[in-house]
């Protein structure tokens, strides 16, 4: 089934159908905007709300009412004129606001006076021995399959990490019927005492008592190990087992799932092809877009909503979305933009989402050790380059990410970069003495998702199109 | 390595690994059918041969490529199930043709 957009212009394209996205797209439809959302997976919801329209897990309170949120987004999309085309993978925009788009292995161009770029945060990488045996994955991938397919881990399963998904996934393994044999926690110690300044904010969020709460139900059933300083994996293709030190102890389990999260970072690689400039965040380690308080990037008519704007939860996302749908409003349609809640009162709701991000964001800062790996561990995943690899490279030259490619191919496998490109950065940026902003960034270019010859070339051409590259 | 929720009353839906018949459910894709099945799913790398399973689930890491109905080096995890459908562990990088 392959399912076209109906239109070749249209005033907003938003790309991304998670929580920012379905409020933008609903907010800009219902002002009277033509939009068109396009969004690469089988339903809405992106990775917070994934499989909200079709979940097999019935009884509400096992996902938390936090996630049933979503269902709301989506009445709302669905009430409004917006056109929205799932499993459509965007693999080029340019300055130009144009858009090309692969769906049903055919692509579609189309072109936009505004987009809003909403295709959020992916995993941050986990590089650790051994995090490419098969039985090692996400814990964000354990949420997408409980989600969307009522499936739990039932091997012997260990879940290693920080942050508040590693407990959010836990306690809905639980709920579920789910095993876990046992919790590392590496949190660094130091990150406590860094963080308490900012407790306050954090204190009188919603996510306190929340957080709490799923944490203490989570002890009640599964031993955690906090403090945990080294983690690897090991197996003969496949994992066996897992070792880690804490408190100066090594300690080895057998393993059959090892689930790892350190936090999510912005998934940049569109708004970056784009051109879209980016800058080091040293609080969250990651790239962000620069953007003004509507959201509106480098790119004229480019705006990022969501976590690609900065990693601040779906909360924020949900607002950030209606903040650049608004400004998209302002600026197409300024008298639809009276239909809509004041650009006010919308920043007074950024703000009280983002309360206590802060102190997240410092308590879970990973440590060193888990986002620099050594030796033999895999930095890339895809060209199976080792952090080794990387450190002889700069030893005879390589100076960053871009030249490092010539060397070693890192970035340039089907996953372009995603996986590896913060490690090979912060890699990089220590071996060289310098920051990672110096350091900088692959430069990605479009397709930002591989796409076959055969759909490029079966893409509409005009007669002076064939007449530059024919000879003769 | 992964069970199914009793709560799940998706319909099931047939689909074939390597031509053997495998239950999966309306609404799986292709990847989570595998891990939920006891089919040994693991691919293996074009650059060295190593052997992985799906490691992100969303899309983002490749290492849940699979061969859908002839057609190589598809995102398992972004592919819905449907009747029928045959499935092949890919072996290597994708073969041309395929």
């Amino acid at each position: 089934m392959t399912v076209a957009p109906k239109r070749e212009d249209y005033d907003v394209v938003v790309i991304g159908a998670g929580p920012a996205g379905l409020a933008a797209a609903a907010t800009s439809a219902e002002a009277g905007l033509s939009t068109l959302l396009l969004d690469e997976n089988i339903g809405p919801g992106g990775q917070v709300f994934r499989a909200i329209a079709s979940t097999p897990v019935t009884e509400r309170n096992q996902l938390g009412e936090d996630y049933w949120v979503g269902a709301d987004l989506v009445e709302s999309l669905r009430a409004s004129n917006a056109e929205v085309i799932h499993r459509a993978t965007v693999w080029s925009l340019d300055r130009n606001l144009d858009i090309a788009v692969s769906i049903g292995g055919a692509s579609a161009f189309v072109k936009a006076k505004r987009v809003i770029l909403a295709t959020g945060a992916l995993e941050r990488p986990f590089p650790i021995p051994g995090w490419t045996l098969p039985g090692v994955m996400t814990a964000g991938a354990a949420q997408t399959m409980l989600k969307s397919s009522a499936l739990v881990p039932d091997g012997r399963t260990v879940i290693a990490g920080q942050g508040p998904l590693l407990w959010l996934l836990a306690a809905q393994i639980l709920r579920l019927g789910g095993r876990i044999d046992r919790i590392l926690d590496t949190t660094e110690r130091g990150n406590y005492f860094a963080a308490l300044p900012h407790a306050f904010a954090f204190l009188t969020s919603p996510y306190f008592a929340k957080g709490l709460s799923m944490m203490r139900e989570v002890k009640a059933k599964v031993q955690v190990v906090s403090g945990v300083t080294e983690l690897a994996a090991s197996g003969d293709g496949q994992l066996a087992s897992v070792s880690y030190v804490a408190g100066g102890k090594r300690e080895t389990i057998a393993a059959d799932l090892l689930l790892l999260h350190q936090g999510v970072v912005p998934n940049v690689n569109l708004a970056m092809s784009a051109g879209v400039e980016h800058r080091w965040d040293e609080l969250q380690l990651c790239w962000s877009p620069v953007l003004d308080a509507s959201g509106n990037s480098s790119v004229t008519g480019i705006a990022i909503a969501g976590d690609g704007a900065g990693i601040g939860g779906a909360n924020a996302a949900v607002v950030r979305g209606r903040i650049a749908a608004r400004a998209a409003v302002e600026a197409l349609a300024p008298p639809a933009a009276a239909k809509l809640k004041p650009m006010a009162t919308l920043r007074a709701e950024l703000a009280k989402a983002e309360r206590g991000r802060v102190f997240l964001d410092t308590l879970f800062r990973p440590a060193p050790q888990f986002r620099i790996p050594s030796g033999d561990t895999i930095v890339c995943r895809c060209e199976e380059v080792t952090a080794k690899d990387v450190l002889d490279s700069v030893a005879i030259g390589a100076t960053g990410p871009n030249q490092l490619k010539a060397y070693r191919r890192t970035g340039m496998g089907p996953c372009q970069g995603r996986l590896c490109g913060l490690t090979v950065t912060e890699l990089m940026a220590q071996a060289r003495g310098k920051t990672p902003q110096e350091i900088g960034y692959y430069r990605l270019r479009a397709p930002v998702k591989p796409i076959t010859l055969a759909e490029l070339a079966a893409v509409p051409k005009s007669e002076a199109d064939i007449k530059a590259v024919v000879r003769g | 390595m992964f069970k199914r929720s009793e709560q799940d009353k998706r319909p099931p839906v047939q689909i074939f690994v390597d031509g053997v018949a495998v239950a999966a459910r309306e609404g799986d894709t292709v990847s989570a059918a595998l891990l939920a099945s006891s089919c040994d799913a693991r691919r293996s790398t074009a650059v060295s041969g190593a052997p992985r399973l799906p490691y992100c689930m969303m899309g983002v890491c490749f290492d849940c490529l699979v061969t859908i109905d002839g057609v190589g080096n598809r995102q398992g995890c972004l592919v819905p199930v449907a009747e029928g459908m045959q499935i092949e562990i890919q072996k290597g990088k994708r073969e041309i043709g395929k």
